[in-house]
């Protein structure tokens, strides 16, 4: 596997303008500098430790949550399925990601107009399965147009705790066989499918789940995370992987982390 | 009786996702009661798979509520037409283009709401009572000019029988097997087990058809003790049958064949003529009964014990019998009529009747039937009868084993 390519996008019009999950509170604002010096830091990270090609797509003033790139979509093999955000105050970031894709000269693919997803926010591999959350942000209905349109299976997965809304918050892929996940925020069938089908599983703590452990980027045998996730951190290590944490509490105030602010193009 | 119900549709990779058996848990959680239709799953592990179930629910409040919950989930609710009503532009004939029902057990949409088919029987038509909420099948012959009659396929649906596999009953377990080389007796006996069960349970009357061969075979006897032991509800035969019957109890012959010695007696093939006769200048069978000079058979004691038979007149009837009914759609009716509540018909030794009698019968009633011939049996069970047993036997040692086990 060659190097792996992601798409970010730097900080510039970010703040906290509406409220969309429990994390939000226009009352509790990011600070502009800090929130850029984070982002800077985690860029840093990911090109300099874990190597990755990142792409920049061009900040948009009035869309304080473009730097969240995960919701764009999905993106497999040079086809690109864009979110349609249940919120309405993100709706207006779709046409901005989608541009991006059709000028790179990716397949578009649509869902249906009348539901609701939310890209790689809810939908991540591990080996040869799509896991895919649904019931808060996106609909389960999309997950049979995603396996079709990409010729995989999906494993559909009920959240069921607000405070994680996305797949991405609770739920993160380490390898082919491996994923770190907060079992509370599934349902018990959702919790009887991951045991199913991922065969070593790291339980993240719920203090460190409340410091987004799972939204960490992993690639390869390494990992960025945010700080403050010591057990996750020391059993990573206990596996083999490089761990660097960074701070990325600007972006907790709008509900994310690491992986929220990177959506992988290949 | 209107029930509450919805189809539902899933697809997806909904059984490694486990969303096809959290969809039934919701239903059955919440109160309602589901029924798969179809189950396709998918062939590899990248094929989607797809549900229909079928939601029926107590309440339109508790199926309103399912729906919802279910609908979370990713099944949705499939659009069920209703059904096409156009009246009927004469007496005695169906609009073009109707409904022709089969013997299973068949809902219709109307008026938003699902229909139990009344009187379901093959060949028919479903004539639909808007203002009572009900829906009836009717023969051909039963239309009258501007009966709102179903026309197409659309909102009919027919529900296959379902085996129980927790009552894994003898039926059940022969399911239309037709075999010279079954052990009889031990059929026999299962078939007055269920006989027994079917009148200590008091789950339906017992329908017998039966041919002249039972008189011919010297089977009376064992009949009358069936009958007298309580397990002939009705009895439908034809004019050949009880003029045989009669000559037995008059004459001590069956077509002129003594039952007693198995000789021909002299001028013994006027015997039937003669009872019947004798049978007309009196008034009819019931009348002579009750005069006392018919005092033995099966037809007498079918009149004693108020047994309702109908006996269908042929074209070559001899007589007929004044108790011959020899309007064909008149025998059919009363037929219909008398098959309703029927659960277990016992045809022997007759094949117009069973045929006919067969085309009159819902599948879900058990049937047994018994002839010397294994064409015969083979082309019974395969009307359509789901639950069906064929045996290939005389009708005398059939009935004399049945009766002894019956303990009549």
């Amino acid at each position: 596997m060659g190097t792996r390519r992601i798409l970010m996008c730097p900080p510039d019009y970010y703040g906290i303008e509406y409220e969309i999950n429990p994390w939000m509170s226009r009352s509790r604002q990011a600070d502009p500098e800090a929130a850029r010096r984070q982002w800077e830091s985690l860029f840093d990270l990911l090109q300099g430790r874990l190597g990755l090609r990142i792409s920049l797509l061009a900040p948009m003033k009035g869309l304080p949550d473009l730097v969240f790139t995960a919701n764009a979509g999905l993106v497999r093999r040079g086809t690109f399925i864009p979110s349609h955000f249940r919120h309405p105050e993100r709706r207006g970031e779709s046409p901005v990601f989608r541009g991006w894709f059709e000028e790179e000269g990716y397949e578009i693919r649509s869902l249906p107009r009348n539901l609701y997803f939310e890209g790689e926010g809810d939908v991540l591999r591990v080996g040869g399965d799509l896991f895919a959350g649904y019931r808060i942000r996106s609909d389960i209905r999309t997950h049979a147009g995603v396996g079709e349109i990409l010729e995989e299976r999906v494993l559909s997965l009920e959240l069921t705790d607000p405070r994680f809304y996305h797949l991405d918050t609770c739920f993160c892929p380490l390898a082919e066989d491996a994923a770190a996940y907060y079992p509370p925020a599934f349902d018990p069938y959702a919790r009887r499918v991951i045991e199913a089908h991922v065969p070593r599983r790291v339980e993240v703590s719920p203090e460190e789940a409340m410091r987004f452990a799972c939204n960490a980027v992993v690639a390869e045998r390494k990992a960025v995370i945010n700080t403050g996730c010591e057990n996750l951190k020391t059993t990573l290590r206990g596996m083999g992987y490089e761990v660097w944490e960074t701070d990325l509490s600007e972006f907790i105030k709008a509900g994310g982390a690491a992986k929220c602010l990177v959506l992988f193009l290949d | 009786m209107g029930s509450f119900t919805k189809v539902i549709e899933l697809r997806g990779h909904i059984i490694d996702s486990l969303t096809f058996p959290k969809v039934l848990d919701e239903i059955l959680d919440h109160g309602a009661e589901y029924e798969t239709e179809e189950i396709a799953i998918g062939k590899t592990r990248r094929d989607a798979s797809y549900a229909r179930i079928r939601v029926t629910a107590p309440s339109e409040e508790i199926l309103t509520r399912v729906l919802g919950h279910v609908r979370r989930l990713g099944a949705e609710p499939v659009e069920e037409e209703e059904v096409r009503l156009a009246p009927a532009t004469g007496d005695g004939f169906f609009p073009e283009g109707f409904y022709a029902t089969t013997n299973l057990p068949t809902r219709v949409k109307h008026g938003g709401r699902w229909l139990q088919v009344e009187d379901v029987c093959m060949d028919s038509g479903i004539r639909v009572l808007p203002r009572e909420g009900r829906a009836l099948c009717v023969k051909m012959s039963q239309v009258r000019a501007g009966d709102p009659i179903i026309v197409g396929h659309d909102g009919v649906k027919v529900d296959p029988l379902r085996k129980d596999p927790l009552r894994r009953g003898f039926f059940e377990f022969m399911s239309s097997t037709v075999s010279p080389e079954k052990s009889k007796g031990l059929l026999i006996q299962e078939i007055a087990r269920e006989m027994r069960d079917v009148k200590a349970q008091g789950k339906g009357k017992i329908l017998w058809v039966v041919g002249p061969a039972l008189v011919h075979t010297g089977a009376r006897d064992s009949f009358c003790r069936i009958i007298d032991a309580g397990y002939v509800d009705v009895v439908f035969s034809g004019n050949g049958m009880a003029a045989h019957d009669i000559e037995a109890s008059l004459y001590g012959t069956s077509l002129g064949v003594s039952l007693t010695a198995g000789k021909i007696l002299p001028r013994g093939h006027e015997h039937h003529l003669r009872a019947i006769n004798f049978i007309r200048s009196l008034g009819g069978i019931a009348r002579a009964v009750e005069s006392g000079h018919l005092s033995s058979g099966i037809l007498y004691s079918l009149i004693r014990r108020e047994i309702p038979f109908v006996l269908a007149g042929s074209i070559r009837d001899d007589g007929p019998l004044p108790e011959a009914i020899t309007d064909t759609l008149e025998a059919q009716r009363r037929m219909r009529d008398l098959c309703r509540g029927v659960s277990m018909a016992v045809m022997i030794a007759t094949m117009l009747h069973a045929i006919a009698t067969g085309n009159l019968l819902p599948a879900a009633v058990r049937t047994v039937c018994v002839d010397i011939n294994t064409e015969m049996v083979t082309k019974l069970a395969d009307r359509g009868t789901h639950q069906s047993l064929g045996l290939v036997t005389d009708a005398e040692l059939f009935l004399r084993e049945l009766a002894g086990k019956l303990g009549g």
